[in-house]
Order: structure tokens, then C-alpha cells, then sequence
């Protein structure tokens, strides 16, 4: 039987993308970063996770506007790093794992979550950059990849209660998915950013702390919060945050925290990572 | 169709809703044309022939041609769409978030090493707080 053994949430701010394929890695303003995420590299040796669900929102890279899916699911054998203005990362393709991906969506959907099953798609820094900061740099990724792809760009995105009722569905299929797997499931984006106007440049790190606090100490807290108070607190972009609440469903009640990490700043984002064990394991 | 009140409550900030979608729609459009290496290379040689293209109105393609960012926030744009403008142009997320915020790059980065912009004031119009 698969199962989903833990959780970990990171930013994937592009810049750091960037510094990793630029070399800078040991730069006086990037090594903080990616020494945050020593622990996350040598915990996953261990873990040796088969999948990765791992939820990311697309910046106008796979989605314009002519189609904006709320939840959409990867469902491909593969899926290339999209070209976002710069030519492609030079990463590996990220291979999927097409079984369970569409295991998941015909779970999820007969469980009344509507997604939209994606058969081609390339995929940008949200879902790279986690990657990247976690494998390092490598030939091949060694885990396959879901990509659980959710909009936070168009206004609105789904409410923080809603993404963790899909994470708790998501758990729901991995669970009735016959093949033995280690599934870990990811969120991404965040925190504290905004990236647009007048405000650009703002970053919380009492609110931040807080929901990481929260995650596992008051995760009802976190699905009740409105979008307006992610939007006035966290910055404009800060509202990615709703997607870790994916992840943090998908775990349920009482994970507990193994490690985390903050950092301020990584260009115009402030950089939040944790990685959680579901209570049942 | 009514717009909820709070979302233009945040001082200098807009919020991609669904006025601001319909309202951009071209402008994000021809920003996403600029994803392909040759489409860059039409805007680039005669940037306003590439902007004609586009049934945008004149307001948005001078804003383009004025790199006015929070101009093309007003009127539509979506900031990972016009992201394909700066980097067109070569440049980074911090030059433009700099730029819309009227600080130098210089005072931009230090103040984000400095911890960043405080939220402090900055939560909602109506409250001043
Ligand atoms: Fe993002």
C-alpha cells in the first residue's frame, strides 16, 4: 500500500534557482540559503522517497489566461522545465509517475474535488526551484514527481479550508493505491512577498513565524484565515501560502515538526521551510 | 459586477481580480507572446509595430513603452506577466520591484537585507494601520 510519510513545505523563489544554475551558491548572500536546506538534503537520503506529490503554482509559464485551472494534476510520464524568458533551467526533465497521478485524480474526483487532469505541461520555477533545493545538482531526479498545479495568480484562489480538505483527499487516494510506495507530499511558495507596486518589498516575520508555528500547533487557525488577511499580512504574493495547506491536509492532525528553517532575504522574498511527520508513522 | 471592497483597501497594492483580469486581458497576452525567442526579437526591433499587433488600448501599449510598471498595474497587468517585459529587457524582479517602488535598486536590496519593507502602516487604507 502507498502512504504518504511525511510533508515539507519550502519557498521557490526563482533567484535561487538562478544562483544554483549561475554557481553563486557560495556567494556571501546565497550561501545562508542553501545551508538552510543541508538538513533537508541529507534527511532525504535517508527517507529515500519513491514520489513526490508536489504542490506549486504556475508565474504564466504552462497557464496564460485563456485557462485558469484551480486544482490541476500532472498526469504525464514526464514534464519539461519551461522556458521563462531565459531559455530552460538546465535541469533534468521531472519524470511523473502517471499510475498514481491518475489514481489520485480519479480519487479526488469521484471524492467531489474537480480537477483538471493535465496530460502536457511544462513546469516552471515553482516546481523546479524546491527541487533543485533539496536534490541539489543531479543528472537524473531521483524521485518521480506529481505536479499538483494550483492558482494563486488570479484573484480568487481557493480558501485556505478548501486546500486542506483536498490534501486530506489526496491522502485519502495515496491510501487506496495498491503499490507499496513512500509518497511525501510538498507545498510550495510563499512566505512573506510581495512582488508588485508601491508595497513591493514587504516582509512579515511575526506573521510567518507564527504560521509555521501553527502548522502543526493550530492548523485550524490556518485553514479559518481569510485571503484578505494573507493579502494585508503577507504581502500580495504571500497568498502561495494557502498552498501548503495542502500538504499540511494531506498529513492531518498532530504532525510534528522535524526541522525548520527561515531566512530574510532571498531577492524579494523571505524564505520559510519546514518538513513534518505525520502522527501515524 | 461589484468588486470586493477590501481587496482595494491595501495602500499600493492591486489585487488581480476579476475587473483587473478583463480589464488586462491583451496586455497579459502580448506579455505571454514574449515567451518565444522570435517574438522577442519582433518587439525588440520595432517595439511599437509588435504592440499594434495587440487590441490593446493606447494607454496600455504607452505604459509598455514607458516601462511605467505601476501604470500597467492599473490598467491590468499582472506582475508574472509583465515579468516577460523586464526580462526582455534583461532585467531582474528586484530592478522592477525597485522601480515601482521609486527606491534606487541600491536602497531597494539594502532594504531588504535590512529585513524588508515593515508591514507596519501598510495593512489597509481605511484603518491606517
Ligand atoms: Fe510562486
Amino acid at each position: 500500500m502507498a502512504r504518504i510519510t511525511a510533508g515539507l513545505a519550502t519557498s521557490h523563489v526563482p533567484a535561487i534557482g538562478a544562483a544554483l544554475d549561475l554557481g553563486k551558491t557560495q556567494d556571501d548572500y546565497w550561501k545562508p540559503v542553501f545551508a538552510g536546506y543541508d538538513w533537508a538534503k541529507a534527511w532525504v537520503k535517508d527517507e529515500k522517497p519513491d514520489v513526490v506529490i508536489l504542490v506549486y503554482n504556475d508565474h504564466a509559464s504552462a497557464f496564460s489566461l485563456e485557462l485558469i485551472p484551480t486544482f490541476a494534476i500532472g498526469c504525464a510520464e514526464s514534464f519539461s522545465p519551461a522556458d521563462e524568458g531565459f531559455g530552460p533551467r538546465p535541469v533534468p526533465v521531472v519524470e511523473g509517475h502517471p499510475d498514481l497521478a491518475w489514481h489520485i485524480a480519479q480519487s479526488t474526483i469521484l471524492d467531489e474535488f474537480d480537477m483538471t487532469i493535465v496530460n502536457k505541461m511544462d513546469v516552471d520555477h515553482g516546481l523546479t526551484v524546491p527541487l533543485s533545493l533539496v536534490f541539489g545538482q543531479v543528472d537524473k531526479w531521483p524521485v518521480k514527481v506529481i505536479p499538483i498545479a494550483v492558482n494563486v495568480v488570479q484573484y480568487p484562489p481557493p480558501t485556505g479550508n478548501r486546500c486542506w480538505k483536498l490534501g486530506e483527499a489526496i491522502a485519502r487516494a495515496v491510501e487506496s493505491f495498491p503499490e507499496d510506495l513512500n509518497v511525501q507530499i510538498w507545498g510550495t511558495g510563499g512566505m512573506s512577498h510581495q512582488l508588485q507596486g508601491p508595497r513591493a518589498g514587504l516582509i512579515n516575520r511575526e506573521f510567518d513565524t507564527a504560521f509555521l508555528d501553527k502548522l502543526t500547533a493550530d492548523p485550524e487557525a490556518l485553514r479559518a484565515m481569510k485571503h484578505i488577511e494573507y493579502l494585508r499580512e503577507s504581502g500580495s504574493e504571500g497568498i502561495e501560502l494557502v498552498m501548503w495547506l495542502i500538504m499540511a491536509g494531506a498529513l492531518g492532525r498532530g504532525a510534528q515538526e522535524l526541522h525548520r528553517f527561515y531566512h530574510v532575504p532571498a531577492s524579494n522574498t523571505a524564505v520559510g521551510h519546514i518538513v513534518l511527520r505525520p502522527s501515524q508513522t | 459586477m461589484s468588486e470586493p471592497e477590501d481587496l482595494l483597501d491595501i495602500p499600493g497594492t492591486t489585487v488581480f481580480t476579476a475587473a483587473q483580469s478583463r480589464r488586462g486581458f491583451h496586455l497579459n497576452q502580448f506579455c505571454m507572446s514574449l515567451m518565444k525567442a522570435e517574438s522577442r526579437e519582433a518587439f525588440k526591433a520595432d517595439e511599437r509595430a509588435y504592440l499594434d499587433r495587440w487590441p490593446m488600448t493606447d494607454e496600455q501599449k504607452q505604459a509598455v513603452l514607458d516601462r511605467d510598471y505601476n501604470r500597467m498595474l492599473g490598467l491590468g497587468g499582472n506582475i508574472y506577466f509583465l515579468a516577460k517585459i523586464f526580462a526582455t529587457d534583461g532585467k531582474s524582479f528586484q530592478y522592477a520591484a525597485s522601480l515601482m517602488t521609486g527606491m534606487s535598486q541600491e536602497d531597494y536590496v539594502a532594504m531588504m537585507i535590512a529585513g524588508g519593507r515593515s508591514p507596519d502602516g501598510l495593512r489597509s487604507i481605511r484603518e491606517g494601520n
